[in-house]
């Protein structure tokens, strides 16, 4: 250490006379401007801290002169968007179908509505615009388990697929092969019969003995649900065996793995997740996707 | 004489770091046998064997060399060790980083659900933690080491110790990055490691501090040097944030699982009381401590100037402590703790732009150097993205920006400018420097391939916070769109897809800035390996007067 004072020669400063292991400081005093800066922040921090709450107190804290509070704003923000929705929601919730058909405002309402709550909720699942994904079934098309009118979407919405609600929407197909109803050869027989009986007969081309072995495997295992014809009854929420549309997959071995494990998925009640309103908006948004159904007929009531 | 006595000082270093391996592989018996789960076993039979084999290569050093170095000279090997492991993590994090932003990029092909420790939730803090802790926090140790003893021209204190500090620390990260995969993990971002692991580090880091302050306690310079300062200040604050928040219960001796004594939003706010200052005092002051001795000396020109540096040292030392609570804006933490968080964070900016003055101004009369040496370029860039992360910082604390920017990607290219361009750059800089100064060597082995680390690095960097800042700004702007209606524009799954193209930018950014750290890892090893050898540098010898002990 050697206190010793030098003029550096490149920029005419003076080093402060101290020296580590070959390194020197020079004594530059502060950059003016970055003083001055320092000082602009300090300033704006201590005007912040008169207009908006800051310093915390004993009891309490300082207000702030603007009275400025996150809290009372966000409950304020809430409060005006219920304002605004509230009645187009009421309105929504108590219109039927034919209501909505004939009122352009609250079908764009009920689509924004809608498709908001699809996307957070249902799009994960059922996939953009409805696409589907295995397991889970294309709402963009004119296939129904439980029924494609606004009324049995909405139902379907509201209770769930093997929920927990009371009156959840219930199937359930057998495990064949896992729980041993069925030998392998057997499901083998009885999937090539519903690869005949469906529309996907063309292009995956049954074989024709272990077709017929089949048939009366299913005509006793299968029919009471999926029907004689394969028709399907969405009473029982059986899928149509007779159209080329798969839950779990149209490939062979796929319809064959079916039969085997019986695979039934589950969508949440979303009942109590969301008020009518928003509930009759989803289910026109799921309606409007491309394959709703017009609502059936009401009953009749006597007339006089 | 002198030989005599420092081998008694080195037997009574060896006794206690025997007790504390011993100690610690029985407390590990102990737990492996009454394990609560399998994890904790695992943990546990970990670091009973990393106890074991300290115990015996502390045997055989002692054997092969029971009076060790000679007291006369600088504490070497260790910074040695520090220098090697700092490059093994920095290889292991980068890569993991790599690997984690194709898992975002890609979710589809980089998912493997049958190896449950490849998720993304487990990776991703071993990445972090590899890359501040292992890697940052071995170059810490190893220039803080060399530093302290140059600056104070008295070698380290306490004998055996500093190994034991080397030592101890990479056995934390082992026994942390191995639990991660495991599941073990306290949930609190950076300071993921259980509490065994947290009391050992307590430990190891309260040495280190003795350590290090043995060495200025000794010093034969009146002064203690600004990088000092700042290293020392780095120290003593991660020691106290260390602990404060860590302070949790353990469900069981037996097992992992532990809570935290603080619970909700006072839970979050000392969480990111720690999480910002580890930034503050982790990643800037113990950072800026390199900063102070490197470039000055790599430049060969004195430091800019002596008044702005203790001016930025306490007013960043002072303001940094407060501005915590930024990370929480908009939450439930009361808004006048918001308020403040802000406010500190604003008036923050210009004490971190004191360290960027004083690291670029420094250059002035040597600015003709940048051209033809890429490690002061390294340097010098680094000390760039410094002065652009601080500056990023504070707009981002302020809350309406924060309203915009907090929860996106934004957030991560912030990190990475500074994580990347400033960290990483300063601490290849200084390796650059240390691996010819340690190992005798006239230079490097190749400037030209330190020419390509550095051009790939910052083209890596480049894409990285770009892609970032873009995908951030899309997503705030995405989740605050409403339509007419009053119902949110878009999804987040939406918001999700339109990031695809971002983050496939981002992982060729950060695969770039890997390559750059492999090339650097094959240089350094090259020039260690061979080359010509030089004289000792000036300050090495004779370093301690013999006489002083």
């Amino acid at each position: 250490m050697t206190d010793r004072r030098e003029r550096d020669q490149h920029s005419g400063t003076e080093t402060t006379g101290h020296e580590w292991d070959g390194v020197r400081e020079l004594d530059t005093p502060l950059p003016r401007w970055w003083l001055y800066i320092f000082y602009a922040t300090i300033v704006a921090a201590v005007v912040y801290w008169v207009l908006m709450p800051a310093w915390p107190l004993p009891n309490g804290y300082t207000k702030g002169v603007l009275n400025w509070s996150d809290r009372s704003n966000v409950s304020a923000d809430i409060h005006a968007l219920r304002a605004a929705r509230g009645p187009m929601f009421e309105r929504l919730a108590q219109a039927s179908a034919a209501q909505i058909a004939a009122d352009p405002e609250l079908q764009q309402f009920a689509r924004a509505a809608g498709e908001a709550v699809y996307g957070d909720y249902c799009r994960t699942c059922h996939g953009a615009g409805g696409a589907g994904a295995p397991g889970y079934p294309v709402l963009a098309d004119d296939v129904w388990i439980w029924g494609g009118s606004l009324a049995d979407i909405e139902h379907t919405l509201r209770v769930g697929v093997r929920s927990t609600h009371p009156e959840t929407r219930l199937s359930m197909m057998p495990a064949y092969g896992r729980d041993g109803l069925l030998s392998a050869h057997q499901i083998a027989d009885v999937t090539e019969y519903v690869i005949a009986l469906s529309a996907a007969r063309d292009r995956l081309d049954p074989n024709a003995a272990a077709a017929a072995r089949g048939g009366a495997l299913y005509q006793e295992q299968c029919s009471a649900c999926h029907g004689p014809a394969g028709a399907g009854d969405r009473a029982v929420g059986a899928p149509s065996l007779s159209d080329d549309v798969w839950l779990y997959g149209g490939k062979r071995e796929e319809i064959r793995r079916q039969v085997e494990l019986g695979r039934g998925g589950v969508m949440p009640s979303w009942a109590s997740r969301f008020d009518p309103g928003t509930l009759r908006a989803l289910a026109y948004y799921v309606h409007e996707m491309g394959g709703g159904e017009p609502d059936a007929p009401a009953p009749a009531t006597p007339t006089q | 004489m002198a030989v005599a006595s420092f081998r008694r000082e080195w037997g009574a270093d060896a006794l206690g770091i025997f007790f504390i391996v011993a100690l610690g592989a029985f407390c590990a018996l102990w737990g492996a046998a009454h394990a609560s789960d399998r994890a904790f076993a695992v943990q546990m039979w970990t670091a009973l064997a990393g106890f074991l084999a300290g115990g015996a290569g502390l045997v055989y050093c002692l054997g092969r060399a029971p009076g060790g170095a000679p007291a006369t000279k600088y504490e070497n090997g260790v910074v040695k060790a520090g220098v090697f492991a700092s490059m093994f993590w920095g290889v292991a994090g980068f890569l993991v980083g790599v690997v984690i932003a194709l898992q975002l990029a890609f979710p589809n092909i980089f998912y493997f659900p049958d190896f449950g420790w490849t998720n993304f939730g487990r990776l991703r803090p071993l990445h972090t933690s590899a890359v501040i802790f292992a890697f940052g926090g071995n170059v810490l140790i190893a220039t803080s080491f060399y530093v302290v003893q140059r600056t104070c021209r008295a070698r380290l204190a306490g004998g055996l110790w500093p190994w034991f500090v080397f030592w101890g620390y990479n056995f934390f990260i082992v026994l942390a990055g191995t639990g991660y995969l495991l599941g073990v993990t306290e949930g609190r971002e950076y300071a993921e490691p259980p509490w065994y692991a947290d009391l050992w580090l307590t430990l190891v880091w309260v040495v280190y501090l003795l350590v290090f302050l043995g060495a200025i306690w000794k010093r034969q310079e009146k002064h203690i040097y600004v990088a000092n300062w700042f290293y020392l200040a780095f120290i003593v604050t991660v020691a106290v944030l260390h602990i404060i928040n860590n302070i949790a219960i353990p469900v069981s001796l037996a097992g992992w699982f532990s809570y935290s004594l603080f619970s909700g939003v006072q839970d979050a706010l000392t969480q990111w009381w720690y999480g910002h200052n580890a930034v503050g005092f982790f990643l800037t002051a113990g950072f800026l401590g390199i900063m102070y001795y490197f470039i000055p000396k790599r430049a060969d020109r004195p430091v800019y100037s002596y008044r702005l540096s203790i001016i930025h040292f306490w007013a960043l030392i002072f303001l940094y402590i407060w501005a915590g609570p930024h990370h929480l804006h908009y939450t439930a933490l009361p808004q006048w703790a918001q308020t403040l968080g802000a406010t500190f964070s604003v008036m923050l900016w210009m004490p971190s732009w004191g360290g960027m003055i004083n690291g670029l101004m420094t250059l002035s009369g040597a600015w003709d150097k940048l051209r033809t040496d890429p490690v002061l370029r390294m340097l010098v860039v680094s000390v760039a993205f410094y002065g652009m992360s601080t500056f990023e910082g504070p707009v981002m604390a302020i809350r309406a920006v924060n309203s915009l920017s907090h929860y996106t990607d934004w957030t991560i290219g912030h990190v990475h400018s500074g994580a990347l361009g400033w960290v990483g750059f300063v601490s290849f800089g200084a390796l650059y420097c240390l691996v010819p100064w340690l190992w005798k060597k006239k230079q490097l082995y190749s400037n030209a391939l330190v020419e390509w680390h550095f051009w790939l690095s910052t083209i890596g960097i480049v894409l990285y916070i770009t892609s970032m800042w873009v995908a951030g700004v899309m997503q705030g702007l995405m989740w605050r769109a409403y339509n007419a209606f009053g119902f949110l524009e878009y999804s987040f799954v939406e918001s999700v897809e339109a990031m695809h193209p971002y983050y496939i930018i981002r992982a060729l950014g950060g695969a770039l800035f890997f390559i750059g750290a492999l090339i650097m890892a094959y240089n350094l090893w090259r020039t260690a390996a061979g080359g010509a050898p030089a004289h000792e540098r000036e300050g090495d010898v004779p370093a301690i007067a013999v006489a002083a002990e």
